[in-house]
């Protein structure tokens, strides 16, 4: 990175630490926490989304839907997140290319399975064996999104659907006594209300989703676990800055950084509890409570 | 739900469409095995097999990108058509014929080396020895009355020796002997092992055709001194050659 890098035998102290700490390596898993940290991005508002969802199936009237809901939450509730984390992106690869093949391939005449393994032919694959690299890197990080959003998602429908019992039913009510429909009762009354009560379950749920994210690893993501076992691992002299086993102290790093990530979050929801507090009667709230 | 599954599947079609016409081969390696194969600072596949792999790429007038994937399912993933080749290492074994097909060799046979801490003589026959999971070593130290223990990457095999979980670790020399040599005293190669035959490029048994091009380009550089220079170069000048 800097002029002075272009000889890394020669250098000493502060400088061999300014270029080794800048080498394209180095750069690659800086970045690597912006993978972590938009990987928290998008997957939070998707289980939200989904959990939402799930939260309203289960209270459905209609009881298929209502069935299908109770058994999301509970499904992924019993599995071990680690199952579901190797199941998903596996099942969800071979499920979109084994539909692909059978569209794209109706000639093919040998069996998919073949002694364990799973053979599509070259123009089902996904992504396409010509496609570019970043488009392979992309794709298995969109793996990893849905079977993060799916298993956060049932754990946020159980918090919400709690949540929405949490609310009293006096309100609901009132306020269908007033002529308000099922629907309008739901939007007005029960939604609102009910996020305050679902606010402690859905920042437990936060703090889980960011210790969940080194399971990025576990998916053959590039991610700050990959990095930080690459860089850390023994380097002979066939590398440019050689070094004993350093993954200790990389591995620190990345304990660092998930404190850091704590603190934050919990900063983040304190407002946000204060934000929803406001005007209700409840734990937490700083509106003084009616006698 | 019907649309986005359409358009889920049709997306990468239309992308796909506009590439397919300059084939591209997938290289795929471990790059955790130096001097054979490893992720070098600037965040790319280096090593012996790089160099090599270009090379044969360039001769043979193939668009090649090289992907890295764990050595454990190596394999799987080769047939599954994740890649086209394995250029990691692999030794020419039956067991490994069965399921897929080699090219010609383009490393000959080379030792293998016990590495242990220096001074404590440690008992190869029924101690205590550390290998790769799914290499030719492992299964050499399953059969030698050994204990073996398996590790996934070559990584931990050497830290296993340093902890002093293990008495030994056996590995392809050109690995290990760097190690000793620059651990200061600390480390010792014990002894030899002539283990496994040649080490050969890996493709799934219905690529004959791009196997043929692999020959081809490998043989003309066993011809003309160009592979044994690549040899000599990165494992030394006392490197068995062609």
């Amino acid at each position: 990175m800097f002029s002075f890098c272009s000889d890394p035998d020669t250098l000493e102290g502060a400088a061999w630490w300014a270029c080794y700490l800048t080498t394209r390596k180095h750069l690659l898993f800086y970045s690597s926490f912006g993978t972590v940290l938009l990987l928290l991005v998008i997957t939070a508002p998707a289980a939200l989304t989904l959990g939402f969802g799930g939260a309203v199936a289960s209270r459905s009237r209609f009881l298929p839907l209502a069935w299908l809901g109770k058994i999301y939450t509970s499904m992924v509730r019993g599995i071990p997140d680690v199952l579901f984390f190797l199941f998903v992106p596996l099942a969800l690869d071979q499920g979109l290319e084994w539909i692909r093949h059978h569209l794209l391939c109706p000639e093919w005449a040998e069996p998919i399975r073949q002694d364990g393994n799973f053979v599509v032919c070259r123009e089902a694959k996904l992504p396409l064996s010509s496609a570019p690299e970043w488009m392979h890197e992309i794709y298995g990080f969109l793996l990893a999104v849905v079977a993060f959003a799916l298993v956060f998602g049932a754990f946020a429908a159980n918090v919400l659907a709690g949540a929405m019992r949490a609310v009293p039913h006096g309100q609901l009510e009132t306020a269908a006594a007033y002529g308000m429909s099922r629907a309008q009762v739901f939007w007005r009354i029960l939604v609102p209300q009910m996020w305050v009560y679902a606010l402690p379950g859905l920042s437990n749920l936060w703090q889980i989703l960011v210790k969940a994210t080194p399971l990025l690893f576990l998916l053959g993501v590039e991610d700050i676990v990959y990095w930080a076992r690459e860089l850390g691992g023994t380097k002979t002299s066939v590398y440019d800055y050689p070094h004993g086993d350093w993954r200790l102290y990389y591995f620190l790093v990345l304990l660092v950084f998930y404190l850091v990530l704590t603190k934050f979050s919990e900063m983040g929801f304190d407002r946000l509890t204060r934000r929803f507090s406001r005007g209700q009667k409840t734990i937490g709230s700083s509106s003084p409570t009616p006698a | 739900m019907k649309r986005l599954i359409l358009s889920l599947l049709s997306l990468p079609l239309l992308a796909g469409a506009a590439l397919a016409q300059d084939d591209v081969v997938r290289m795929g390696t471990e790059g955790a095995y130096p001097p054979y194969n490893f992720i070098n600072d600037n965040g790319e596949v280096d090593g012996f097999e790089r160099h090599l792999g270009d090379e044969l790429c360039e001769r043979a007038e193939l668009n090649c990108v090289w992907v890295t994937n764990e050595w454990d399912s190596i394999i799987p993933n080769l047939v599954s058509g994740n890649y086209d080749t394995i250029i990691a290492g692999m030794s020419i074994t039956p067991a490994r014929e069965e399921v897929i097909d080699f090219t010609e060799a383009y490393i000959p046979p080379a030792p293998s080396s016990y590495l242990a801490m220096a001074g404590m003589n440690p008992d190869l026959e029924n101690g205590v020895i550390a290998a790769q999971a799914g290499t030719v070593q492992a299964d050499f130290v399953a059969d030698s009355g050994a204990t073996l223990v398996e590790y996934a990457t070559p990584e931990e095999t050497v830290a296993a020796v340093r902890n002093g979980e293990v008495d030994a670790v056996l590995a392809d020399k050109a690995f290990v002997e760097p190690v000793a040599n620059e651990s200061g005293g600390q480390m010792v190669l014990v002894e030899d092992v002539r283990i496994g035959g040649g080490i050969g490029m890996g493709l799934r048994s219905s690529n004959d055709e791009l196997r043929g091009q692999f020959n081809e380009v490998i043989v003309e550089m066993k011809q003309d001194g160009s592979l044994n220079e690549l040899l000599v170069q990165w494992f030394g000048d006392e490197a068995d050659t062609w």
